[in-house]
């Protein structure tokens, strides 16, 4: 049976080696979202040697382009993209301390690999329900360009943000094992 | 001959944007509710619980169901018999786009390919006109996600591959799109035509409502074996594991080329998102 654990960011090795796939995770404190055109931003930041707009240690990003905000709340619905798109990019921000991505869908070989030697977790947040999982969204915040419109980096105070861990620090793949273990023969 | 003033195709379009992503289908949920007592995994019998809590609280509070609120395909079926006055039934369509996705708060995705700056209005939408017989003009609004659109292919059989081909070409594609297009899936199929008509078929096809058979009984049959075969895969919802792999097969077939053998596979995401008027 799953389990169900709560973090806080920012998060540590402590918060993430005992995480193993399956589980379930309620996360709370701040976050960032970025999307393809910020993570190409930021990764050229690093190849200048200059300063990221958010310090990268324990942090955790968010793989979302939220709608606007209806009036009276924080943001609008703001559910997951779909993550390869950033797999180019994210070893070398785990190398930098990335230690938490939340997004949904397959993960490439040198992520999961990446994962594993930096002792990051990816977390997956259900596809397509956004309305819910704002919800859990307590404030909004762009920090970083904001010409990117629904892809600027935003710092998201959250709480108690619903997710799987899909992969593990020791390799695991929730995906590839649920899929495994309801195949049928056809 | 009957006018429209093309304001009234405006005001339409832009009601059918913002009710498509925020009023989940009948359908759908009706789908939800009935794979939710075949799942065998609990997981995947939550994640149905959770899609079914999340339309109800897009519903109740006008928001989208998801956040990527599309690019707006919008299918108009116009009456011969009709006329339309006071400007451009294109621009009438781009305008109805850009003034409902300002007014329901929904997320402008469109960009230029290259710079991939963002248009910031949503336009231009994807149009697909038809001049059918009569006087009335029927709109359909189908607001169409990135992350499933993105798993869709148009492949060139070679002919002698025929229906088994077809089968398996569908079935690869529905295991390598995993957890990415946000499963259970809709899975529209366009079978022959061109190129490119099989491609619109299989995006037409997404619109059959699900539950709803195929009238033509070998298309009726394909599309359960493809549908049970789907649902053995394993994927689930949310592509966590489970039984509920898509909730419906929807096929669309015309004649083709004696050489060719055109297949479209358009995946569309659990929420199968349109809404139709007739004026």
């Amino acid at each position: 049976m799953s389990r169900e654990i709560r973090l806080e960011t920012p998060l540590t090795d402590a918060d993430v080696i005992p995480l193993r796939i399956g589980d379930r995770v309620l996360l709370s404190g701040i976050i960032y979202t970025a999307r393809d055109a910020a993570h190409k931003r930021l990764i050229d930041l690093m190849d200048n040697n200059q300063p990221l707009p958010f310090d990268i240690q324990g942090a955790v990003i968010y793989y979302v382009g939220p709608a606007p905000a209806p009036p009276g709340k924080p943001i609008g619905s703001a559910g997951p993209t779909t993550s390869y798109r950033m797999d180019p990019f994210a070893p070398r921000l785990m190398a930098a301390g990335l230690k938490g991505m939340i997004g949904k869908g397959n993960r490439s070989q040198e992520v999961i690999e990446a994962i594993q030697k930096h002792k990051a977790i990816y977390f997956g947040a259900i596809g397509g329900a956004g309305a819910l999982i704002a919800k859990s969204i307590v404030s909004s915040e762009i920090i970083a360009y904001e010409d990117l419109g629904p892809e600027a980096i935003r710092r998201l105070e959250v709480r108690d943000l619903p997710l799987f861990v899909i992969n593990d620090t020791v390799g695991g793949d929730l995906y590839q094992e649920g899929m495994k273990r309801y195949a049928q023969a056809p | 001959m009957r006018e429209i003033p093309v304001s009234e195709i405006t005001e339409t379009v832009a009601r059918l944007c913002i009710e498509a992503n925020i009023d989940l289908g009948a359908d759908v949920e009706e789908a939800f509710r009935r794979m939710k007592e075949t799942e065998d995994s609990p997981t995947g019998k939550e994640v149905l619980d959770l899609l079914l809590k999340n339309a109800q609280i897009a519903r109740e509070e006008r928001m989208p169901i998801c956040q990527d609120t599309g690019l707006a395909v919008v299918f108009i079926d116009v009456g011969q018999d009709v006329h339309f006055t006071g400007g451009s039934l294109e621009e009438a369509i781009h305008e109805g786009v850009r003034q409902g996705y300002e007014k329901g708060y929904l997320r402008k995705s469109t960009c230029h390919p290259f710079t991939r700056k963002n248009l910031g209005d949503n336009t231009p939408a994807i149009i697909h006109t038809r001049i059918v017989p009569g006087d009335k003009v029927r709109i359909v609004v189908e607001p169409k996600g990135g992350g499933s659109e993105n798993m869709s292919r148009v492949v060139m059989l070679a002919p002698a591959e025929g229906i088994e081909g077809i089968k398996a070409y569908i079935l690869q594609r529905v295991k390598e799109s995993g957890s990415n297009p946000c499963p259970p899936i809709v899975v529209g199929v366009g079978i022959g035509g061109t190129f490119e008509r099989a491609a619109f078929l299989a995006k037409k096809a997404t619109l059959r409502p699900i539950g709803t058979k195929n009238p033509d009984p070998e298309l009726d049959a394909l599309e359960q074996e493809l549908l049970e075969k789907i649902n053995k895969i394993g994927i689930g919802p949310g592509g966590l594991g489970g039984r509920t792999t898509a909730l419906s097969v929807h096929i669309e077939m015309m004649p083709c080329h004696i050489a060719s053998l055109p297949l479209a596979v358009n995946i569309q995401c659990h929420a199968g998102r349109h809404k139709e008027a007739i004026l």
